[in-house]
């Protein structure tokens, strides 16, 4: 049965899929709290969607998901304010460039925290929440790049691939009782992460990409990619054996 | 965020009709009992609670309103609407007065919940505190001569006629389950199916103390307090919180009703046939098969009862045991009603249910014709009792149930309007339930001198915009004929057309006394958000 969502909330919503999603959200009819690190930001797009809607709709809170302490209470927060919450969003991503030369253990871990840890701080209560109550829906946007682990971007592929482990455990721990948990893999998705790069192929806008996330996280689809057609690279890209990909350049 | 604490009376386990949430709840207790150690301190800054209070409280739950082990899913009776609240069951009214001392000192609002049998939105407030007033279930006084039950307010129905029926006392008016309580019954002030007869339950309530939002109580009768006595009854749970209640039983010679099943062709037959009987028994209720159209529509069957005469019952003793009370356990005698309900699962569509209406109406009509028989109390009045779990069949979407009350006169158009209106929408109710009404002294009373047509529908998440559409165009209908509507049994009636319900001012009086009872709106519900919005409560008497 598809699922109508009435409350969201959406960590990463200054830009990007998480920003298109909130925006498709409130123009649904939900109310949405819009969580992200850059205030003028996250505003401006709240005001926005308030104006558009003619009514307030998104709720903006100010958070740095390298904050993983300061969750508990926020998140305790949200559907007080929201007056319910049937949908958790986690869109926060990072995606550092790495050199050709580059071991940079920083960076890695900027990009482990921000891509993994963070959604791991937002979605465990989001669970127990949802298992408790038995419902609610659960969207954590993964990446095709978490699929393998290439040449051009360790961190990444690896924040990208176990925060789909994670989602999949999320999944099966929580199902029973009725909860969902929708792994999305996007393809290449026109946002300011993707900004300038070269090569990218199939690009959608991040509306697009929104709309389907939508579809798939009311129909609570296990692991979607988006588009669909994704499915079947990362199959391919998959099925590439170990001494073969690694003299490939992808 | 508001930072909270609650005293060491808030309670703690709970004891659940269902397993599993009593399950939960018991580790919800482990996993605070933890918690517990700094309340203390923090009591000590809130300094509000009166010693005495204090003395007779035990440590036993979270130290916070809003924890979220408190937290749980409150649905709705239908289970197509509920909401996440925090969820307090007091077991004592010490813990009871400790939870609204707290909600007043935080200033936190409260939603009150007696069984949860309300269908709509009446017994839950969203991500709100929640006071579950069922483990409040004392008999304090019974008196087997005169009939007058004294009790606190989450006694049930099922409680108080098993308890009485041994004396030879029934409930003057229940609702058609056993399982609201008494409070919750109150609150919403229910009828039955003799509601001509006898009005609704809060014409048998003798007196009651209204634990006001402040902590303070008043004892309310007709006698000592006539106004906020007709207003707290059917205020669904707006004004106080009834911590214990006088309740005026009937005298019965038997266990035994006597029902006669009479087959009416159409709606005008339907309604003349149920206005002839009201004065002639106790019972009447009407059942339509509203898949019919045409000449045919508003056909059914009406089912009219009367208590038997002293000496009609040869052996009243035998009739009064609670054994021969129990409903039967298998229907047809081998199948178990445990999983009745999913037997009926694959005939809960239209198809399904257009044919079994239809057999009903052709078993009415042949069978059952001007059939007189006997049949017990329980078994008569407890109709949705019968097959347990049955709203479990309407899962995952649950079922809504729209009645409205409309004047004698007008009630024939308007319920035809309703009944085609359904057939149109291709949204034929499952189940109607026709019955007769008279007008009584309460001030946000349902009832009118007319008839109520109560319609089920199933809710999916295809239909529910369109069946919230059918509901204000049947809704409609009802205010221009000068109708009503009955807050529980409602979900979905928009704001506007039931506040048009109450054409003399009634509303404005509600509002100016519950200014005067709970000045900062601390008790609400998402009915109330619903019915009556926008601060309305705040705004008609500033």
């Amino acid at each position: 049965m598809a699922t109508e969502f009435h409350h969201a909330l959406v960590i990463g919503a200054s830009s990007g899929i998480g920003e298109a999603l909130a925006r498709r959200l409130a123009a649904g009819g939900a109310l949405v709290a819009l969580v992200a690190r850059r205030e003028a930001e996250l505003n401006r797009i709240a005001t926005e969607i308030n104006e558009l809607c003619g009514e307030k709709r998104a709720f903006p809170f100010v958070h740095d998901v390298l904050d993983r302490e300061a969750v508990p209470a926020l998140f305790e927060e949200v559907p007080r304010t929201l007056g319910g919450l049937d949908l958790v969003v986690y869109a926060s991503g990072v995606m550092h460039p790495v050199g050709f030369e580059e071991y940079d253990t920083g960076k890695d871990i900027h990009a482990l925290e921000v891509n993994l840890l963070g959604a791991m701080a937002w979605l465990n209560p989001a669970a127990q929440r949802f298992n408790r109550l038995g419902g609610g829906t659960i969207v954590g946007i993964g990446s095709v790049a978490g699929d393998r682990g290439r040449s051009g971007n360790p961190a990444y592929n690896t924040a990208k691939g176990a925060l789909g482990i994670y989602l999949e455990a999320l999944r099966n721990r929580i199902h029973r009782r009725g909860a969902r948990v929708v792994t999305i893999k996007p393809g290449f998705v026109e946002t300011p992460m993707t900004h300038g790069m070269k090569g990218l192929f199939w690009l959608i806008t991040a509306d697009r990409a929104a709309e389907i996330i939508l579809q798939k996280a009311r129909r609570g689809t296990g692991t979607a990619y988006v588009p669909a057609r994704w499915r079947l690279v990362s199959w391919v890209i998959r099925a590439i054996p170990s001494w073969l990909f690694r003299r490939l350049k992808v | 965020m508001t930072p909270s604490v609650v005293p060491p009376s808030a309670p703690s386990v709970v004891l659940s009709a269902e397993g599993d949430a009593a399950e939960r709840d018991a580790t919800a207790r482990d996993s605070t009992a933890s918690g517990v150690e700094d309340s203390e301190s923090e009591d000590s800054q809130a300094g509000a609670n009166t010693p005495a209070q204090k003395s007779t409280l035990t440590v036993a739950g979270t130290k916070k309103l809003f924890s979220p082990e408190r937290l749980e899913w409150v649905p709705g009776w239908g289970q197509a609407v509920g909401a996440a609240g925090y969820v307090f069951r007091p077991s004592t009214l010490e813990a009871l007065q400790g939870v609204v001392d707290l909600a007043e000192e935080k200033d936190v609002p409260l939603t009150l919940r007696g069984a949860g049998c309300s269908y709509g939105d009446a017994a839950f407030g969203p991500e709100g505190v929640v006071v579950d007033l069922s483990r409040l279930k004392r008999i304090l006084s019974w008196d087997p001569d005169t009939g007058v039950l004294e009790a606190e307010p989450g006694v049930t129905i099922r409680d108080i006629w098993r308890y009485t029926l041994g004396d030879g006392w029934w409930p003057a008016v229940v609702p058609g389950t056993m399982f609201p309580t008494l409070g919750g019954c109150l609150a919403m002030n229910v009828h039955g199916k003799n509601n001509w007869a006898r009005g609704t339950v809060g014409d048998h309530c003798l007196d009651l103390d209204l634990m006001l939002p402040s902590g303070s109580v008043q004892t309310l009768s007709r006698q000592q307090s006539p106004e906020l006595f007709h207003a707290a009854i059917g205020s669904f749970g707006q004004l106080g919180l009834m911590t214990r209640i006088r309740w005026q039983l009937k005298k019965v010679n038997s266990g035994l009703v006597e029902v006669e099943a009479v087959p009416a062709k159409n709606l005008v037959e339907m309604l003349t046939l149920l206005d002839e009987a009201k004065d002639r028994y106790e019972y009447c209720v009407g059942w339509i098969d509203a898949f019919k159209g045409g000449r045919g529509l508003g056909r059914g069957q009406l089912h009219f009862a009367r208590y038997l005469q002293e000496g009609e019952d040869s052996d009243p003793q035998q009739t009064l045991r609670l054994e021969a009370q129990d409903l039967p356990e298998t229907f047809l005698g081998i199948v178990p009603k445990s999983i009745l309900w999913r037997l009926m699962k694959p005939t809960l569509n239209r198809l399904g249910m257009r044919l079994t209406n239809a057999a009903k109406y052709a078993s009415a009509a042949t069978l059952d014709r001007g059939s007189i028989y006997r049949q017990s109390l329980a078994g008569y009045q407890f109709l949705l009792d019968y097959v347990p779990g049955w709203k479990k069949a309407y899962l995952p979407g649950g079922l809504i149930q729209f009645q409205s009350f409309v004047p004698r006169e007008a009630a024939e158009g308007v319920f035809r309007g309703q009944l085609e209106l359904c057939r149109l929408r291709r949204m034929p109710s499952f189940l109607a339930v026709l019955k007769r009404h008279r007008a009584d002294p309460f001030l946000l009373t349902h009832a009118v001198d007319g008839f109520s047509l109560a319609l089920d529908f199933p809710v999916t998440s295809r239909n529910r915009p369109r069946l919230w559409a059918l509901v204000r165009e049947m809704a409609e209908l009802a205010v221009a004929a000068g109708g009503r509507f009955y807050p529980a049994k409602d979900a979905a009636i928009p704001s506007d057309l039931y506040r048009q319900s109450f054409a003399g001012g009634e509303l404005e009086r509600f509002a100016e006394i519950k200014d005067r009872l709970d000045p900062h709106c601390r008790l609400t519900s998402a009915l109330t958000q619903r019915l009556l919005p926008d601060g309305f409560l705040e705004k008609a008497t500033s």
